[in-house]
């Protein structure tokens, strides 16, 4: 069986998201081939003291994604506060301001899926630490369509009931700590 | 023998279905939207509506005349605040005012109205700001539900609070509560703002210009479609301003992209105001 390289990474973090975001986006070279795209809940009033914070730490670019915005590798693209993000089929982002799903907005579940129809198969998806369950339904369509699932182990997450429930309703998603989730982006994320 | 497999996913081939017999049924085009959230808006009224396939709701909204307003109502309906982003008032207040006081005469025009939020709240700001009578309003959608709503100007009572407190950060000279009477847990906002609001069906998509602005707003409209039909509203609107006129857009849509970029200097950049340029 041949597999097919991924194109492009989402993840999904809530509570806890600082934390575990600041060990797997540092970890990535500044050569990462992949777009990252990444939805974190957070009060919309605070809106660029993530990506500031991180930017500072990485080597890869870290931003607020703007519409219609064209991906590019070795950059985190981060949802605006209160607006959902997508991904669409020729490679770029959309925004939209659609109502909250699970009284979120962004919704980790509308990045996911929309992941899922633009790149199928070729699609690393990752759900982080969290205090609900969003972005279960969306690993589900990730799995769907052939892409690859990784929940981060629920123990070690600061809030384990986001991981714990994309686990139960992905039974087949790979369960890996923060450290594992880096070293398995660098490796599917660096030139062949 | 060819596998009997469609080469793209069926689910793809029925929604470019769909959308043509939007189109040629109706004349309703809505395929140049942004892919990813109207498939979602979709698949949200296909199952809302009680179809197991697209191609199910395409045969209903073929043959059935009450299933198209339905389905516009999921494709198009938009939620909103009066005031929304207290800040982007703030700049017309604060930086357009005093530009639009120079003309004898105003035309504004707001482009996907949806509910009425927006025009609403331009009318008690130019009315604040003593424009109010030297201007007319148009404001426009695709939506004839959603501009019905916007004409009878009723808004859910449990949202005032919000829009109270939007005004007051957007540097409101009045209180809200002196536009609008309460009843039957709706807030109903004083006639006389409409009085010089023109309500009316314009598509961005397939219809032309038809004024001169001073101002076009247009927010968080343009993030539903693609490149595409962005730069066709983009020049549709580049061609309604008059020489240094104002162009509005949401808080992340931005002209970055567009081929138009050149036609507009920055205004207010934070708030996303351009100007036309004069040449």
């Amino acid at each position: 069986m041949t597999k097919i390289p991924p194109q492009a990474v989402v993840i999904g973090a809530s509570a806890g998201a600082l934390e575990a975001l600041t060990t797997i986006l540092p970890a990535l070279p500044a050569d990462f081939l992949l777009p990252l795209m990444i939805v974190v809940h957070m009060p919309s009033d605070s809106p660029s003291a993530l990506t500031e914070l991180l930017q500072a730490r990485c080597r890869i670019r870290v931003r607020e994604a703007e519409d219609k915005e064209p991906l590019s590798g070795a950059t985190a693209y981060f949802a605006p506060p209160d607006y959902h993000l997508l991904v669409e089929a020729g490679g770029h982002l959309s925004l939209s301001n659609d109502e909250p799903v699970l009284y979120s907005r962004p919704s980790i579940d509308v990045l996911f899926e929309s992941a899922a129809d633009a790149y199928g198969p070729a699609v690393v998806a990752i759900v982080l630490s969290g205090t609900n369950r969003d972005g279960a339904v969306g690993l589900k369509a990730v799995v769907e369509a052939g892409g690859m699932a990784i929940v981060q182990t629920p123990q070690e997450a600061f809030a384990a009931a986001m991981p714990e429930a994309a686990k139960a309703m992905c039974p087949g998603a790979r369960v890996l700590s923060l450290r594992d989730i880096a070293a398995y982006l660098q490796k599917v994320g660096s030139q062949p | 023998m060819k596998k009997a497999i469609p080469s793209e996913k069926t689910e793809d081939i029925e929604l470019r279905l769909l959308l043509e017999a939007l189109y040629c049924g109706y004349h309703y085009d809505f395929r140049n939207y942004a892919m990813a959230s109207l498939k979602r808006r979709l698949r949200q009224a296909r199952e809302q509506l009680g179809f197991a396939t697209l191609s199910a709701l395409q045969e209903s909204l073929l043959h059935d005349p009450a299933t198209l307003p339905r389905l516009i109502g999921y494709l198009t309906v938009q939620v909103s605040e009066m005031f929304r982003d207290p800040a982007y008032f703030r700049a017309i207040r604060e930086k357009l005012v005093p530009h639009l006081r120079t003309y004898p005469s105003l035309k504004i025009w707001v482009a996907g109205c949806s509910g009425g939020e927006e025009v609403y709240s331009l009318a008690i700001l130019f009315r604040e700001e003593g424009l109010e009578t030297r201007t007319q309003f148009y404001a426009t959608d695709i939506n004839h539900e959603a501009l019905a709503r916007a004409e009878a100007g009723l808004f859910a009572l449990d949202q005032l609070q919000l829009f109270t407190e939007n005004h007051r950060k957007s540097g409101g000279k009045s209180s809200l509560s002196d536009y609008y009477s309460a009843a039957y847990g709706r807030a109903s906002f004083d006639r006389s703002l409409r009085r010089r609001v023109v309500f009316s069906d314009h598509s961005l998509v397939t219809d032309a210009v038809f004024g001169e602005m001073h101002l076009v707003s247009c927010r968080n409209v343009l993030i539903y479609f693609d490149r595409t039909l962005q730069d066709r509203a983009i020049g549709l609107f580049k061609d309604s301003l008059v020489r240094k006129g104002f162009l509005g857009l949401g808080a992340k849509e931005t002209l970055r992209f567009s081929p138009h970029a050149g036609a507009f200097a920055d205004f207010v950049r934070e708030e996303r105001i351009y100007q036309r340029r004069a040449e």
